[in-house]
């Protein structure tokens, strides 16, 4: 009797510390929320709802509209993710499930490591060798398969939305592939053997056994590989060409809020303009809540509900 | 079991460290803000270093951020490439002396294989900014530049996408010679770009030069030097075709010495002088004119006014402007009138 | 019949070969560019590395020799200071999610981790700035650390979370079945089998935060003197990569590739250490 009731305050405590912490999360959250629409105030009131829709951003007249901002960064996250998810996911599969080669851990170790290059290198390399490359092979390629869509018309330019969004691909693809690696490989290889000895293929394993256990971390690897996306600024702002503009060609430059912010914030003075760059922190914190809650609501819908989201 | 002794011992021995590092600690004086003059203020700081011991630390964190944490008291000294305005000083209750350090000129710089020299005038320039030429072979270009075999390429304007004091100089001379450039873009560290494409940093507006033909885009002078990259001569007030060079930087402050304000605080872009290369600036060290710490403000006066004078010869070889004599006498005095 | 039967076959077959074939194809286009970049800095950084890097004060341009030995420190200092703030809420809040995230709380709580991660970490820089630097008055590791550690936090915690909820159920039902409290079978045997998992988790944020520069520009500030103590201004590689990358001179320019190369080696280092630490732990 006395073991048990020790076990359950054992395990009231596990819960509350364990609780706890996680709490300290949403509460940290809250507190930059609070300290970030302290400092936009005057923003805010200066003005108004225009902030979030108007297109003009001008420190100098004071005129600050986030539309251009909100657009480059929903687009070139999206074609990040277009980029990344799939390559991701291929990689991980392989590395997890095909691949026997002893190369494979290397490898995977050698993926973990490429988030520790600093951005400003990956910038560097994006002006003289990414941005350049895709001017002159990618974007005439797809154009010239592709180019009855608008948006992949215009000049080719290496400082265009679509070397941010490969940039970005680039810079997500070590979260996705190797965290989906370790949901793979922990699926229980029961659950795959059972379904090789009834003679799957791997791929009817994979399909049958290892997609649906593995689906909840898979989304999990990818909400994390899309929030780097949303807030990553030195690299896409050194190829994105940072201009303010909402154009239906990827090919053309855009601009993204995380990257206004990290480019004018250190040089900010003034109140009003202070105030508003870190208003557009508060817009992508947002559009981050915005895009992190349409995910979930689509998996709901294609998938059913999952406890995980 | 193993892991909690490990971990035991190594939060020891980094305590201990700590400590020792704590008694050892010297008194460190730290400074933060602009970008351009890192290189110079990181020389200075080294060699005063091997001279008298005195530990100094300066950052490279932005000139708006040099003049906040000047005025948020987190620094010792702020630095900054464009002077505070009225109602910053206001702020810090006036008590700060901008100390002029070094100078720099803003390079026009370009891309285009075979062009080695090109001459502009400040209307050519502003309509290039402003989007309204388009094209290499303008007839505009071409009139200023005969003899020269213009391409009849797309021109593509580079610009910083990050507020930078390198813009601020580059807006304000357009500004004052360019009546459209003043009532469309106007003058500031980061605008609202009628046209181009905009790299981060210098580092980032260089790349963009390089890699695309056709490209033109603004540089502070040492980023056009140590990459190579052709600079054009332009027509300064007197009438002359001038290239940024260290003198032709100089000469510029030189020329504006009659309008030179008591507190410094004086833009020199479109100066005076027939050698006066028109897109310079000055760099300042902003320090509170009365210090609170004795010990700190002395050594800060010793450094400024070992930079001032010694300092000064350090300038040229990393590819800034030593400041004109006439200038230095008056910052040395103004430095000296700094109590602590 | 028999043909029918043949014909799936080998349409199976096919499918199996498109498979096989395109998960090949994209690692293989996913680690391209990968090399790539570390290629690049490679080629870049090998001829300025040499014995000063590694202990010497930096130096001024012009200035032969230097090196960046309490930037390499300062950045171990930052990656412990932030593990001490971004592992006990990671690891511990992924377990409360994993085994009691179920309700309207797991929901509340993931959703903020989610929203954290999209948040740039100059952002993080300037709250950390406003807590801490703004109420001490100076700059200090302490607030480099802090924001560093909270940018770990979203990684850790939503990693920790997922590779504990793949643990299978019956081992955990296995324990309890043996009167083994919950906590002791969570860390005990939940967590040990999903150590694995959750270690690359927290290296993939580790490295994240080594690489990063915006946070501390305004936190830990930077220094070129040896310093140890947290509660002032504390050098750290990526700053000082950053500051010699835009700079104009090749003399910079070739420390700040070798600066990035180091990087990328201690962070190889960290991980094969703690790899092969982790795994005496698990087993002896």
């Amino acid at each position: 009797m006395m073991q048990i009731m020790m076990q359950r305050t054992g395990d009231a405590w596990f819960r509350t510390i364990t609780f706890l912490f996680a709490l300290s999360i949403p509460v940290l959250l809250l507190l930059l929320v609070i300290i970030l629409l302290g400092q936009a105030m005057p923003s805010i009131s200066h003005s108004g709802v225009g902030f979030i829709f108007s297109s003009s951003w001008d420190p100098v007249k004071e005129l600050f509209g986030a539309l251009p901002y909100i657009y480059g960064t929903l687009i070139s996250s999206l074609i990040a993710l277009i980029i990344a998810v799939p390559l991701g996911l291929g990689a991980a599969l392989y590395l997890a499930e095909v691949s026997r080669s002893k190369f494979k851990e290397y490898l995977a170790v050698m993926i973990e490591l490429l988030a520790a290059i600093p951005s400003i290198i990956y910038g560097l390399w994006g002006i003289f060798v990414l941005g350049p490359w895709l001017a002159n092979y990618v974007q005439p390629a797809l154009r010239s398969v592709l180019g009855f869509l608008p948006i992949f018309q215009g000049p080719a330019s290496g400082l265009s939305m679509f070397s941010g969004g490969v940039i970005l691909a680039i810079m997500i693809l070590p979260t996705i592939a190797a965290i989906s690696r370790e949901v793979f490989q922990s699926v229980p290889n029961i659950l795959k053997e059972s379904a090789l000895a009834l003679g799957a293929t791997r791929w009817e394993t994979i399909k049958l056994a290892v997609f649906g256990p593995a689906r909840s971390g898979i989304m999990g690897a990818i909400i994390l590989g899309l929030g780097r996306a949303l807030g990553e600024t030195m690299a896409v702002t050194m190829v994105i060409g940072n201009r303010p503009q909402i154009s239906a060609s990827i090919f053309a430059p855009a601009y993204t809020l995380a990257s206004v912010i990290a480019n004018e914030f250190a040089e900010a003075s003034s109140g009003v303009y202070v105030s508003a760059l870190v208003e557009l922190g508060l817009v992508l914190l947002f559009v981050t809540l915005i895009v992190n809650g349409l995910a979930r609501l689509l998996i709901w819908k294609t998938v059913g509900k999952s406890n995980t989201l | 079991m193993l892991k909690s002794k490990m971990f035991k011992r190594l939060l020891t021995a980094c305590f201990g460290l700590f400590l020792l590092a704590g008694m050892s600690l010297a008194l460190t004086l730290n400074g933060a803000g602009a970008t351009f003059p890192y290189p110079i203020y990181s020389k200075w700081i080294y060699e005063y270093n091997k001279e008298t011991g005195v530990q100094i630390n300066y950052q490279s964190i932005g000139s708006g951020g040099g003049i906040s944490q000047f005025t948020a008291g987190t620094v010792d000294f702020g630095a900054s490439d464009a002077p505070m305005t009225n109602s910053e000083i206001a702020k810090v209750g006036g008590n700060v002396l901008h100390v002029p350090t070094v100078m720099g000129a803003v390079a026009i710089s370009y891309n285009l294989p075979g062009v080695s020299e090109l001459k502009l005038d400040a209307d050519v320039l502003a309509d290039i900014f402003l989007g309204k030429i388009k094209k290499w072979n303008d007839a505009t270009i071409v009139a200023l530049n005969p003899g020269v075999k213009l391409p009849e390429d797309d021109i593509l304007v580079a610009h910083r996408s990050d507020g930078s004091g390198t813009t601020s100089i580059f807006s304000s001379y357009l500004a004052k010679v360019s009546s459209d450039w003043a009532s469309q873009v106007g003058a500031g560290k980061a605008l609202s770009w009628p046209a181009g494409v905009g790299g981060k940093g210098n580092e980032g507006v260089t790349g963009i030069i390089k890699v695309n033909k056709g490209a033109i885009g603004y540089i502070e002078l040492s980023y056009a030097m140590s990459n190579n990259l052709p600079v054009i001569a332009l027509k300064n007030r007197a009438g002359k075709f001038v290239k940024p060079t260290i003198a032709s930087t100089s000469s510029a402050a030189a020329g504006a010495m009659k309008k030179m304000p008591a507190d410094f605080r004086v833009d020199i872009t479109n100066a005076a002088g027939v050698n006066s290369y028109p897109i310079s600036g000055l760099t300042w060290i902003l320090v509170q004119k009365q210090q609170r710490n004795a010990e700190k403000g002395k050594v800060l006066v010793d450094f400024l006014t070992w930079s001032l004078t010694t300092g000064q010869k350090f300038a040229e070889p990393l590819l800034y402007a030593p400041l004109p004599d006439s200038l230095q006498a008056k910052v040395l005095a103004a430095v000296k009138s700094v109590n602590y | 019949m028999e043909n029918g039967w043949q014909k799936q076959y080998s349409l199976r077959k096919f499918k199996e070969k498109i498979f096989l074939w395109s998960v090949f194809g994209c690692t293989a286009i996913a680690v391209l560019p990968l090399l790539l970049v570390i290629s690049h800095v490679f080629i870049k950084g090998i001829g300025a590395i040499n014995l000063d890097l590694f202990y010497k004060l930096p130096t001024p341009v012009g200035e032969a020799g230097g090196g960046m030995g309490n930037a390499i420190v300062g950045t171990l200092i930052l990656i412990l200071l932030a593990c001490s703030v971004g592992l006990p809420i990671g690891i511990l809040g992924g377990i409360w999610l994993a085994q009691f995230g179920d309700g309207k709380r797991g929901l509340f709580v993931r959703y903020a981790a989610d929203v954290l991660a999209g948040i740039p970490t100059i952002v993080i820089g300037m709250f950390a700035y406003t807590l801490i630097v703004v109420r001490m008055g100076r700059f200090s590791a302490l607030a480099g650390g802090f924001a560093l550690g909270m940018i770990m936090v979203p990684t850790i915690v939503r990693t920790t979370e997922e590779m504990i909820k793949m643990v299978p159920r019956s081992l955990y039902e296995a324990g309890l079945a043996l009167g083994i409290p919950t906590w002791k079978v969570t860390l005990r045997i939940i967590f040990r089998t999903a150590w694995s998992g959750i270690f690359t988790g927290i290296m993939l944020a580790v490295a994240r935060i080594t690489g990063e520069t915006a946070p501390l520009i305004f936190t830990a500030f930077n220094t070129p003197y040896w310093n140890l103590r947290l509660d002032q201004p504390m050098a750290s590689m990526t700053v000082t990569v950053f500051n010699y990358a835009i700079s104009p001179f090749d003399d910079w320019h070739a420390k700040a590739w070798a600066g990035s190369l180091i990087l990328i080696f201690t962070i190889l280092g960290v991980t094969l250490l703690v790899r092969k630490f982790s795994r005496r732990v698990q087993y002896g």
